[in-house]
């Protein structure tokens, strides 16, 4: 039974990125069109990101130590694993900081 | 043909070291949710997706009905739609039917944009090659996160967390600042985002249908007031 889960699971993430991608393959001369799509995966991430980041640390704080890093490491442009890695980094210092402050 | 695989195989390298760290938390809750190690590393292979998974898992659980399943992973994962259709357009004509069935299967968030990202035009072993790596750390930190992720220390996992959002600002921040309508189109998506999620009203809304509405909002009010330049390559 989780098998059959899995499979269905599987099959319709498969045909949302299988269809868009096969069946659109001229070049799409919309001026709209080509806007949006210019546009989604910046609308996308940053909608995923914010303000689910503040809540995926322990607390909002640390949190917020990783996004300042990750944004400064980002502008600075330094690379993907650069920026994620200080963002880690950021936040466990600043989770061993306020600890030991609560305590 | 060779050095762009090679060159693909590099780029996925810090896109599968997120997903290590990620999958691990994939697998702590496969097995919470009643499946085994195996089960939870073939959920991992064959659908290559986080929010999915999460969902998933979370229809699993609780002992929900198919048509259930169905509708969870169709509006959780409509935005990889959006994404193919635009990673359609940058694909060369001359990449074939069934190479377009082989790049859409890991079609996923971090993939995308590093493709989309690629300054050259994107080749079938490029493609390939990208993908490789994420696939396998996907798999992998599932496998391990099953198996050993009782033992990490919750500090730890606690930073691991934040390993994937730092991998988006590092692909949106960069832009965003050189391009100022990116920005804009980012910021809306972000108090969108924020709307939806602190807003009382709003609370029914699950958290893959609240991007949809923040990224199809987003992008085409940026298309409106900023329609990109024709010529724009990727656009």
């Amino acid at each position: 039974m989780i098998y059959l889960y899995i499979i269905i699971m599987a099959l319709v993430t498969y045909m949302i990125r299988a269809i868009p991608m096969t069946v659109f393959r001229k070049k799409i001369t919309n001026k709209f069109v080509c806007s949006f799509l210019y546009y989604v995966p910046y609308a996308c991430l940053t909608a995923m990101t914010v303000p689910a980041v503040f809540y995926a640390t322990k607390n909002f704080v640390s949190a917020l130590a990783g996004v300042g890093v990750a944004v400064v490491l980002a502008c600075c442009r330094r690379s993907l694993v650069t920026v994620a890695a200080g963002a880690c980094i950021a936040v466990f210092i600043a989770e061993q900081i306020f600890m030991t402050g609560l305590m | 043909m060779k050095n762009n695989f090679i060159e693909g195989l590099r780029d996925g390298i810090p896109i599968a070291l997120g997903y290590l760290s990620v999958s691990f938390s994939i697998g702590i809750m496969a097995l919470s949710s009643g499946l085994n190690v195996f089960q939870g590393a073939f959920m991992s292979i064959t659908n290559v997706t986080s929010a999915g998974q999460f969902a998933g898992l979370a229809v699993i659980a609780s002992g929900g009905a198919i048509p259930e399943l169905i509708l969870t992973q169709l509006i959780i994962n409509l935005r990889y739609a959006l994404m193919s259709l635009s990673l359609s357009q940058k694909l060369p004509e001359k990449i074939t039917l069934w190479q377009r069935m082989i790049i859409a299967f890991a079609n996923t968030d971090e993939i995308f944009a590093v493709a989309m990202n690629h300054n050259k035009s994107l080749t079938f072993p490029y493609m390939i090659g990208l993908q490789s790596l994420p696939i396998i750390g996907w798999t992998g930190g599932t496998v391990l996160g099953a198996i050993a992720g009782q033992v990490l220390p919750s500090a730890v996992s606690s930073a691991l967390n934040v390993a994937l959002y730092g991998m988006f600002i590092a692909i949106v921040v960069p832009t965003a600042v050189k391009i100022r309508p990116v920005l804009i189109v980012a910021v809306l998506a972000a108090f969108l985002s924020c709307v939806i999620y602190y807003i009382p009203l709003f609370s029914g809304i699950s958290t893959g249908t609240s991007i949809i509405i923040c990224t199809v909002s987003a992008s085409a009010i940026g298309a409106v007031i900023f329609p990109v330049p024709q010529k724009a390559d990727g656009a």
